[in-house]
């Protein structure tokens, strides 16, 4: 236990260049990259809206293809910042020991990590906007409103990567990650209203729902996308800020724990 | 002029146990310095805590004039480090490596790309320019890995265990390389396994043993303060028992490994010529090395 693993972040822009190197090998993989943006989403929103769209009437005031659309920019959003910082992130921290070759320069533990989550939420801002371009094609949202969904998926993104992190920090090794899936991602996505409103949950389970981030991230969302101003916004926004603050302070500590030897 | 590198009561200990205990180093511009140690020496924690990467439990250490870690940061842009294991980028070609390390020292690109045709002349890479790294050998990881060290023309240059893994010609192409940086001015800090590395490569060496410094010196100084300058290596089945018979007799010191005998010795000639008797024995008679010192300072029990 170090006085110095508890140090607030101290950040500087020396982040950018490893931002650069991120965006520089994706680049090179940017075709296979941005068909796994589309492939899963668009799948599921296609399948299920139809599916499942022809049988209901509506949901919460719109087509179930149009709520579900708003939905699937969020999880979509959360899966590539999480898929990011956890499996990518690792492999750059433990495998191929990219974090240890940059700490050599006159770049700190901080700055990697930052990098590490504007990265993932870059990504997520990529996915965000893939799926929000196939939305407009299929005219599921006809609102200038749904532009707000680009910082929003970044938002959700910063969110995301930060919690990754704190799994990437405690990682022994790529199956530890299996269970975060499992018991964090999954649930969210069954449970924060992307398929169907919270409200249809059992109050206990409402409760749970209202405190986990991605039921705030679909909150903001749906308005958005029907080209109205979510009520408590400010909320909203402020949960998944709080959380991307929290997570990365967090995660910061426990990578500052694990790297110190 | 002030050392570029130096530690006073430097400590860590990870989890109750001592890893660095107490050690006092001071290495002056232009100096190649080696330090040697079985595994678990505490070796590379000592790179680490001098490159201000992990804080000492205790002591101070200096960095280009800089204490580190507080100000780690600024000492680094002066230093560049080749580490132990390769991490280079394996998705970028060889020039892509050093043009994303270089702006890790906040480099502007222009002055990176002019830079990169001579880092690729000093590591024999020009024509492997535009190769990816999971194409090439492991002798040009190494150079790459060096040049990439070389990026910023960093003043100091940590290396840790430089050329293991490498078949003998990689091995010298590096050391060649190593003393063209140390005509250059460039302060060395190394550490290896090979004493013949060492001996050739290094102005001086530190003997670290159980996380302290057990001896140090010029190679020749080691040789001549620790050991007797002459060996006589017995082998044959019936060694053992030679050496409880003869041994003392003939050596100021001996040990016994397995079916050989290690003689120290003053004056081998009266021992040779015995030996020359002894039709059952073979023997090999040669200078003391680094090597010899090394294994008596640091014994002969395997370390894991």
């Amino acid at each position: 236990m170090n006085n110095r693993d508890f140090a607030l972040p101290k950040l500087s822009l020396r982040f950018f260049p490893i931002w650069q190197r991120h965006w520089l090998v994706w680049k090179k993989i940017a075709a296979p990259s941005i068909l796994g943006h589309l492939a899963d989403p668009v799948i599921y929103m296609l399948g299920l809206g139809y599916g499942l769209g022809s049988l209901l009437p509506t949901m919460g005031g719109m087509s179930y293809m149009a709520f579900l659309a708003a939905g699937t920019v969020c999880y979509s959003t959360m899966n590539s910042a999480s898929f990011e910082a956890l499996y990518s992130g690792f492999a750059r921290m433990h495998e191929q020991r990219t974090w240890e070759a940059i700490l050599n320069t006159p770049v700190s533990l901080d700055d990697v990590v930052l990098s590490e989550i504007l990265w993932a939420a870059t990504k997520s801002l990529m996915s965000g906007a893939a799926v929000l371009a196939v939305i407009w094609v299929l005219g599921l949202s006809h609102s200038l409103m749904s532009l707000w969904m680009i910082p929003l998926a970044l938002l959700i993104g910063l969110a995301f990567a930060s919690l990754g992190l704190i799994m990437t920090a405690l990682a022994p090794a790529y199956d530890f990650f299996m269970y975060y899936f499992t018991l964090v991602i999954t649930p969210m996505m069954l449970l924060c209203g992307v398929f169907f409103p919270v409200t249809q949950l059992p109050e206990s389970m409402q409760v749970v729902a209202g405190v986990l981030p991605l039921t705030h991230a679909i909150d903001l969302a749906r308005p958005l996308m029907g080209g109205a101003i979510p009520p408590q916004a400010l909320l909203h926004i402020g949960v998944l800020l709080a959380y991307t603050l929290v997570a990365f302070y967090v995660s910061l500590v426990l990578f500052r724990r694990r790297l110190s030897r | 002029m002030n050392p570029v590198i130096r530690a006073k009561g430097l400590q860590k200990s990870y989890g109750g146990q001592r890893v660095v205990d107490g050690l006092d180093l001071s290495i002056g511009k232009g100096e190649c310095c080696g330090l040697l140690g079985p595994n678990g020496a505490g070796k590379t924690t000592t790179l680490r805590m001098l490159l201000g990467l992990i804080a000492p439990d205790a002591g101070t250490a200096m960095l280009l004039d800089l204490p580190v870690p507080q100000a780690a940061r600024e000492a680094r842009i002066r230093v560049g480090v080749v580490p132990q294991m390769d991490n280079l980028d394996p998705d970028f070609t060889v020039a892509e490596n050093l043009l994303v390390y270089g702006r890790y020292f906040g480099m502007r690109d222009s002055e990176i790309e002019a830079r990169i045709p001579s880092l690729l002349e000093f590591a024999s890479l020009t024509n492997k320019r535009d190769a990816k790294v999971p194409t090439l050998s492991g002798g040009m990881k190494r150079r790459l890995t060096l040049a990439r060290a070389l990026v910023n023309d960093p003043d100091v240059i940590f290396l840790d265990e430089p050329t293991t893994g490498l078949d003998p010609q990689a091995r010298h192409l590096i050391w060649q390389r190593l003393r063209e940086l140390t005509q250059q001015g460039k302060t060395l800090l190394l550490t290896t396994h090979f004493m013949d590395e060492a001996e050739r490569l290094c102005h001086r060496l530190a003997v670290l043993d159980n996380g302290k410094l057990i001896s140090q010196g010029t190679p020749r100084e080691l040789i001549e303060q620790n050991i007797e300058p002459q060996v006589v290596e017995v082998f044959g089945e019936t060694s053992g028992q030679w050496a409880g018979e003869h041994a003392a007799r003939y050596s100021q010191r001996f040990e016994v490994s397995g079916e050989s005998v290690f003689c120290y010795v003053k004056d081998a000639q009266p021992l040779v010529a015995h030996l020359q008797g002894q039709s059952a024995l073979r023997y090999l008679h040669r200078p003391a090395n680094l090597e010899d010192v090394f294994l008596k300072l640091t014994g002969r029990e395997m370390r894991e």
